[in-house]
């Protein structure tokens, strides 16, 4: 194989971008997510809108912003509003993707970014919390995953705890629990390999590896039982524009691509 | 109505929105009244040990710090806070002794800065107690706070532990036989604000995104803003559409050029990347004296927010605006 002008982590940027359709939007936070989202509407994405939850609505984003709220997320903007108007824009239907991140996922896309531990009183670790995960996981039309450093403690038979809901337990737990139909992940992109889920089971599929990535590979680094499609593929490196623009136009300053 | 599951959370806020409303009757002038204080008097004024406290912004944005360092310079004790997106704001107050309990959106992160140490030690420990809602959940609580009912029905949380540790009720819909989530209404004891502008009444204006700010201005008993100016009422009259929150709302104004610093204040001045990154580094030291030798050099030890400003520098201040308006600094 030979060498590659790429980080895998370039990779899953791009291979998230590229799961945004044109003239659809998108609900993002800061990090890879959002250089996805910018390097979709500067590449095949141009009507690509995006929402902030802090209430930033359509902006021009000069650079990356290092907040949800800061001043370059409004930069431009087309609107600014407030945060539980992003959330009822969200629930009335006008939002088709949200990018979402944790410290655990499991098979059914439940996602932990709340406490390690089993005591939820005296965690080992405790994270944030839901911020508006919980709220973009519930609400949102599709939800995009994006999980670095794909292994075994952060793939788990069994998360820490459910901070935003994937498919919970399986087919139809999500409406049993009164959360919309129609609605959940669509994606999870990793460091290794691209998953979507079965749509009988609602179990992860592997659907892609990255290049120079085994099956063997993603089944060593995740701690659960995935399903494997039929028409497996290999994702398709960034190209040369593509690196340019994260680079110099997205995040100069290496913010989320340290230089 | 039959509880299909509840919650464990415990509701650290006790405000009731038909006490509110009666509190509100007795308390609040309706009269065009000059409410401007130093922000010393507007603390030891309007916010007690116990209470519970609702911060305007958005975690590094827009954040009022010049209230925050005097609350905790006043060591007021035993506070409970909405953790509603709250960064350095909430770790400031944390850092200072200053919090008992906490409703959990969004706390502990700096973002992509990564963990705070001050929080994380206070929660792992049990130290601090905490409930868990998501940004959605506390801004659908205020705003039942703020339209005085007692509580509000989601479609957010269901189904997950986030909603096992909140004290949310979950329940079918009386009409459609849908089930949603019930959360209690919030009615803070004190929202703090930073505006860019406001005139002495407590008329304020907020550029860009407003957050949440209208809603817990509007759910809270009292209200204190600073203002990056403190303009005229004639120039509020002449756009009235800009008072994002009315005179009769607001106990006390303020005006306090920079009063976010070291938060980014939009379209005026972007964070203080380097402060933030010494006061993390500070918290994250497994020493607690280094934290409380910062507390001590930048907010115990000098007597308000003018003197903070100074120490900070007027070079540093003004390479900020540059970085706001994506100008190199040239100072």
């Amino acid at each position: 194989m030979a060498k590659k002008n790429y980080t895998l982590r370039e990779l899953m940027a791009v291979v998230a971008a590229r799961q945004l359709a044109d003239g659809k939007s998108v609900a993002v936070g800061t990090g890879l997510p959002l250089v996805a989202a910018m390097l979709a509407q500067k590449t095949h994405a141009p009507n690509l809108v995006i929402f902030f939850e802090a209430g930033g609505i359509a902006p021009q984003l000069p650079t990356l912003p290092i907040s949800v709220g800061d001043s370059r997320t409004i930069h431009k903007a087309l609107c600014t509003t407030t945060l539980i108007d992003i959330m009822d824009t969200m629930r009335r239907g006008y939002i088709d993707y949200a990018f979402l991140g944790g410290a655990q996922i499991d098979s059914y896309g439940n996602l932990n970014s709340t406490m390690i531990g089993d005591n939820y009183d005296m965690p080992k670790v405790r994270f944030p919390g839901s911020g508006g995960a919980n709220d973009f996981g519930s609400l949102a039309w599709e939800t995009l995953i994006i999980m670095d450093r794909h292994s075994p403690r952060r793939f788990v038979e069994k998360v820490d705890f459910i901070t935003t809901p994937g498919y919970l337990y399986g087919p139809n737990a999500r409406e049993e629990e009164g959360l919309s139909p129609g609605t959940g992940p669509s994606k999870v992109i990793t460091d290794l390999c691209l998953f979507d889920f079965d749509p009988e089971t609602k179990v992860m599929r592997l659907i892609a590896t990255h290049p120079g990535i085994t099956v063997e590979d993603v089944i060593k680094a995740t701690g659960f039982e995935f399903g494997i499609s039929d028409n497996l593929g290999t994702t398709t490196p960034p190209t040369e524009d593509d690196l340019r623009i994260i680079h110099e136009v997205i995040d100069p300053e290496g913010r989320v691509f340290p230089k | 109505m039959k509880i299909l599951k509840e919650g464990t959370g415990e509701i650290f806020c006790k405000n009731t929105p038909t006490e509110m409303r009666n509190w509100t009757r007795k308390n609040k002038p309706r009269a065009l009244i000059d409410k401007r204080m130093r922000i010393k008097d507007a603390i030891k004024k309007f916010v007690k040990d116990g209470d519970y406290i609702a911060i305007g912004g958005f975690g590094h944005i827009r954040i009022p710090m010049a209230l925050i360092y005097e609350i905790v310079r006043q060591r007021i004790k035993n506070l409970s806070v909405a953790g509603h997106t709250a960064v350095q704001d909430i770790d400031v107050l944390m850092a200072g002794g200053c919090v008992s309990n906490v409703d959990i959106a969004y706390v502990v992160g700096f973002e992509l800065r990564g963990l705070s140490g001050v929080q994380r030690r206070l929660f792992e420990s049990g130290e601090v107690k905490k409930a868990d809602y998501t940004n959605g959940a506390m801004s659908y609580r205020i705003r039942a706070g703020a339209q005085g009912v007692p509580f509000i029905p989601v479609k957010v949380m269901l189904g997950t532990d986030t909603m096992m540790h909140s004290p949310g009720k979950v329940v079918k819909c009386p009409f459609t036989g849908e089930k949603v989530l019930l959360l209690p209404s919030l009615n803070p004891d004190v929202c703090i604000i930073h505006a860019h502008k406001a005139d002495m009444y407590g008329n304020v204006q907020i550029e860009g995104h407003i957050v949440k700010d209208d809603l817990q201005a509007r759910a809270s008993k009292r209200v204190i803003v600073t203002c990056e100016e403190l303009i005229s009422d004639e120039k509020i009259r002449a756009d009235p559409g800009k008072t994002v929150i009315p005179f009769y709302m607001v106990d006390a104004v303020i005006e306090q050029p920079w009063g976010s610093h070291p938060g980014n204040m939009p379209y005026k001045y972007y964070f203080d990347h380097q402060f933030t990154e010494d006061y993390l580094t500070a918290g994250r030291d497994n020493n607690p004296e280094t934290m409380e030798r910062w507390l001590d050099e930048w907010v115990y030890s000098i007597n308000d927010f003018d003197e903070y400003l100074t120490k900070i520098g007027a070079k540093r201040l003004y390479n900020l605006r540059d970085l706001e308006f994506l100008r190199p600094p040239v100072r």
